[in-house]
C-alpha cells in the first residue's frame, strides 16, 4: 500500500483533454446526457437550499406528485402531450441549426386558429366529431405554419436572424389571443371565450369507463396519440427521406449542401413552416384536449419554450423526444405546489446548462495518465 | 398629449434598452453572442431592488445588480469560451436560468413596497435650450446622465484606443490577434462579464428608476431581447445603438400614453373609446424590432458590412482560423 503511494508521488498524474477521433459508442451520448442531468438536479437542489427550500422534498413531491398512481401519471400525460408535440417542433428547425425559439407563439397562433373554426361558426355547434376535429387540426396547423412562414421568409429572403423575429412574434401572438378574448369572444366580461361544444372537444380517457373501469377519471386525452404518430412521421421524414437527409446536410455542412445543389432559402421557409405547423397542432391539442375554450395564461403557459429544452435533451431525435417530455410533464405538473414557484422554471434552465456543458464531453475525453519523466 | 413630455419619459425608458445593447455590442465585438440578456436583465432588476430594500442604499444595490448579472454570464463565458459550445443554445439556457433564479430569489419581492430611488435632477443651464432642455436634461434620474456619458466613451474606446483595437481585433480575427500576443480568451472573458454588468445595470435602471417594483418576468418584458435585435440594427455602433434605443423608448411612452386622451390631433381617439385597439399598440415594438431587423439586414447586405467575423465561433488554438 504504501508503495503504491509513493510511486504516485513520483508519478503525478497528468490530466489531458483530447479531442475525440473516433466516434462516440451508441451508449455513451445517453449517459453524458443523463449525467448532466443528475448534476443539474444536485445544483438546484443546492439552490433551493440555499432559497431557504426544502431540496429533498421538493423532489420527492415532484416523484410522488407525477408518477405517484396511475391518475398522477395520467395528468402527467396530460402535461406531456403539448410539449411532445412543441419539441418535434423545435427538434426539426434545430435540425437544420434554425433558431426557432418562437414554437410559443405558433403554439398560440395553433390555439387561436382551432378556436376561431369554433368561435367562428364555420362548423354548426353540433358538427359530429369526426369533422370537427380534423378541422381544427387543420386550421391550427395551418395557423401555426404561418406564424412559421413570416420569419422563415424573412431569413431567407433579407437574411434576418430568426431568432429575434421568432421570439418576437411570441409577444405578437399573445396580445392577438389577448385582443379576441378581451374584445370579441369574451364570455361575459371575463378574459375567455365560451366554452367549446363538446364536438370540439379530443376525446379522453374516462369517456370509456362504461367499457373499461380501470380508466375511469383518467383526462389523458387522444393529444397524446396525435403526438406520438407525429413523432413517427417526423423520425421518417428526418431520417428515412430525401428532404430529411437535405435538412440533416444543411444543418451539418450549410457549404456541402449548397455545392451538392439544394435549395437552401425554399428549405428554410419550409422547414419553419413545418416547424410552426407541428407547434400549431399543439396548441390545438391542447385548446382541444384540456382546457375547452380559448383562455390566454392555460396556452401561453411557456410550452413552446420548454419544447427546446427537451428538444435539445432528445438530441433532436423525434422519438426520444416523447419520453423526455414526460419527464419534462412530471416537472411542471409537480412544480405548480412547490414553493418558491419559480422553482422548475429554474430547475429548466439548470438542467439547459449543465447539458450544453457536457456536450463538451462528447467532442473531447479526458485523459488521465501517469507523467512520464 | 404634450410630446415633449413623452419623449422625456421615453429617454429615461430607453435608457434601459441602452445599457442592455452597448452590453450586447461589447460582448459580441469580441466574438460572443451571448442570448441572456433577458435572464440577465431580470437578475439585475430582481437584486437592486432586493438589496435596495435590505440596505437602503439605491446605490448599493446597482452595484450588486452589476455584481450579480456579470457573474452570471460567465457561466456561458465558460461553456462557450473554454468548453466551445453553440453560442445560441448556451445564451437560450442562460436566459432560462437568469428567469428561473430571479423568481426564485424574488420570491414575495412585489410586495415588499417601495425602496429610496435613485436621484431625479436637472442639469442647470442646459435646461434652459429649448425643447431639448426639456427632453434629456430635466428631471431626468441620474442613470439617464450616466447613460449619456457611456455612448461616446464607448465609441472612443472601441475605435480609437489600443484595448478597443484588440477588441475589434478579437471579434474579426481571433488568430491574429493571438499571434500578437493577445489573450484571446482571457478578453473574451472579460467582455462577456462586461455585457453582464451592462445588462444587470440595465435592469436596475427598470427596477429603481424607470418602473420601480418587482413584477417577475413581466419586469423586463422582452426588452433583452429587443436589445440583441438593436445590436443587428446598429451594426456593432455604439451610437446608433443610442440612436435606436432611444427612439424604442419613445415608443414605449406613446404607446402606454396615446391611450389616454380623448381627443388624438383633434379627432376622435379610437384607442380611447374602444380600449381592446390597446392589444394592437402592445404588439408595435415587437412588430417594430422586426421591421428594424429588416432594415439593419439589408443596409448591412448592400454596404457588405456585417457582424464581427468571428461572432458566434468559438476560437480554439491551432486550429486555422476564418
Amino acid at each position: 500500500m504504501t508503495e503504491s503511494t509513493s510511486i504516485k508521488q513520483k508519478m503525478p498524474i497528468r490530466i489531458r483533454v483530447e479531442p475525440r477521433l473516433n466516434e462516440n459508442p451508441a451508449w455513451y451520448p445517453p449517459l453524458v446526457s443523463f449525467g448532466a442531468l443528475i448534476v443539474a438536479l444536485i445544483l438546484g437542489g443546492i439552490l433551493i437550499t440555499l432559497a431557504g427550500g426544502d431540496a429533498l422534498r421538493s423532489y420527492q413531491h415532484i416523484a410522488k406528485a407525477s408518477f405517484g398512481d396511475i391518475g398522477v401519471l395520467s395528468d402527467t400525460i396530460v402535461k406531456a402531450t403539448p410539449i411532445i408535440l412543441a419539441a418535434l417542433a423545435c427538434s426539426v428547425a434545430f435540425r437544420m441549426k434554425l433558431w426557432n425559439i418562437g414554437a410559443e407563439g405558433q403554439f398560440i397562433m395553433g390555439a387561436w386558429g382551432a378556436s376561431a373554426v369554433v368561435l367562428t361558426s364555420v362548423l354548426p355547434v353540433d358538427t359530429s366529431r369526426w369533422v370537427f376535429i380534423p378541422v381544427m387540426m387543420l386550421a391550427g396547423m395551418a395557423m401555426g405554419a404561418a406564424w412559421g412562414f413570416i420569419p422563415g421568409y424573412l431569413k431567407a429572403k433579407f437574411n434576418v436572424n430568426e431568432i429575434i423575429s421568432t421570439l418576437m412574434l411570441n409577444y405578437v401572438a399573445v396580445a392577438w389571443v389577448n385582443f379576441w378574448i378581451f374584445g370579441v369572444w369574451t364570455e361575459g366580461g371575463f378574459q375567455m371565450s365560451p366554452k367549446f361544444p363538446d364536438g370540439a372537444s379530443l376525446p379522453r380517457l374516462l369517456e370509456f369507463a362504461k367499457i373499461f373501469p380501470a380508466v375511469r377519471g383518467l383526462t389523458t386525452h387522444l393529444g397524446l396519440l396525435i403526438g406520438i404518430v407525429a413523432a413517427v412521421i417526423l423520425w421518417l421524414i428526418v431520417f428515412r427521406s430525401r428532404w430529411g437527409y437535405e435538412i440533416r446536410l444543411i444543418g451539418d455542412n450549410p457549404q456541402a449542401a449548397q455545392y451538392a445543389g439544394i435549395n437552401i432559402t425554399q428549405n428554410t421557409i419550409w422547414v419553419m413552416m413545418l416547424s410552426g405547423a407541428l407547434a400549431g397542432l399543439g396548441g390545438m391539442s391542447e385548446i382541444s384536449g384540456v382546457v375547452h375554450r380559448l383562455q390566454t395564461a392555460p396556452i401561453a403557459a411557456g410550452y413552446g419554450f420548454t419544447g427546446i429544452i427537451v428538444a435539445w435533451l432528445a438530441k433532436l431525435n423525434p422519438l426520444v423526444i416523447i419520453f423526455v417530455s414526460i419527464l419534462f410533464g412530471a416537472l411542471i405538473l409537480a412544480g405548480r405546489e412547490i414553493q418558491p414557484s419559480g422553482v422548475p422554471k429554474m430547475i429548466q434552465g439548470i438542467i439547459l446548462v449543465c447539458l450544453i456543458a457536457s456536450d463538451f464531453l462528447l467532442r473531447y475525453r479526458i485523459v488521465i495518465s501517469r507523467e512520464e519523466e | 398629449m404634450d410630446f415633449t413630455i413623452i419623449l422625456q419619459a421615453g429617454i429615461a425608458s430607453g435608457t434601459v434598452l441602452l445599457f442592455a445593447t452597448l452590453g450586447e455590442l461589447f460582448s459580441e465585438r469580441a466574438g460572443v453572442l451571448n442570448l441572456g440578456v433577458e435572464g440577465m436583465m431580470l437578475i439585475g432588476a430582481m437584486t437592486a431592488f432586493s438589496t435596495t430594500i435590505a440596505t437602503g442604499n439605491p446605490w448599493i444595490g446597482v452595484l450588486a445588480a452589476m455584481l450579480f448579472a456579470g457573474l452570471i454570464s460567465q457561466i456561458h463565458a465558460f461553456i462557450v469560451i473554454t468548453l466551445q459550445a453553440d453560442q445560441v443554445v448556451s445564451g437560450l439556457s442562460l436566459t432560462f436560468l437568469g428567469t428561473g433564479i430571479s423568481l426564485v430569489l424574488g420570491e414575495g419581492l412585489s410586495k415588499a413596497g417601495t425602496v429610496s430611488l435613485l436621484p431625479n435632477f436637472s442639469i442647470p443651464l442646459l435646461t434652459l435650450i429649448p425643447i431639448i432642455g426639456k427632453i434629456f436634461f430635466t428631471d431626468q434620474s441620474i442613470l439617464v446622465y450616466i447613460g449619456y456619458l457611456l455612448v461616446p466613451l464607448s465609441w472612443y474606446y472601441i475605435n480609437h484606443t489600443r484595448p478597443g483595437l484588440h477588441l475589434r481585433a478579437i471579434g474579426e480575427y481571433p488568430s491574429a490577434a493571438d499571434a500578437l500576443g493577445i489573450s484571446v480568451f482571457r478578453q473574451r472573458y472579460f467582455y462577456v462579464f462586461v455585457g453582464g454588468m451592462l445588462a444587470g445595470l440595465a435592469g436596475a435602471t427598470i427596477s429603481l428608476a424607470v418602473s420601480p417594483g418587482w413584477f417577475s418576468e413581466l419586469t423586463t418584458g422582452g426588452q433583452g431581447w429587443i436589445a440583441i435585435g438593436l445590436v443587428i440594427f446598429a451594426q456593432w455602433d455604439p451610437i446608433r445603438a443610442a440612436v435606436g434605443a432611444y427612439a424604442f423608448g419613445a415608443l414605449r411612452r406613446l404607446i402606454l400614453d396615446i391611450q389616454g386622451p380623448v381627443l388624438l390631433l383633434g379627432f376622435a381617439n379610437p384607442f380611447y373609446y374602444n380600449p381592446y385597439l390597446g392589444f394592437f399598440l402592445q404588439m408595435l415594438p415587437y412588430l417594430f424590432t422586426v421591421v428594424v431587423l429588416v432594415i439593419g439586414s439589408r443596409e448591412a447586405m448592400r454596404k457588405r458590412i456585417g457582424a464581427p467575423a468571428a461572432l458566434g465561433n468559438p476560437y480554439v488554438r491551432g486550429e486555422r482560423g476564418k
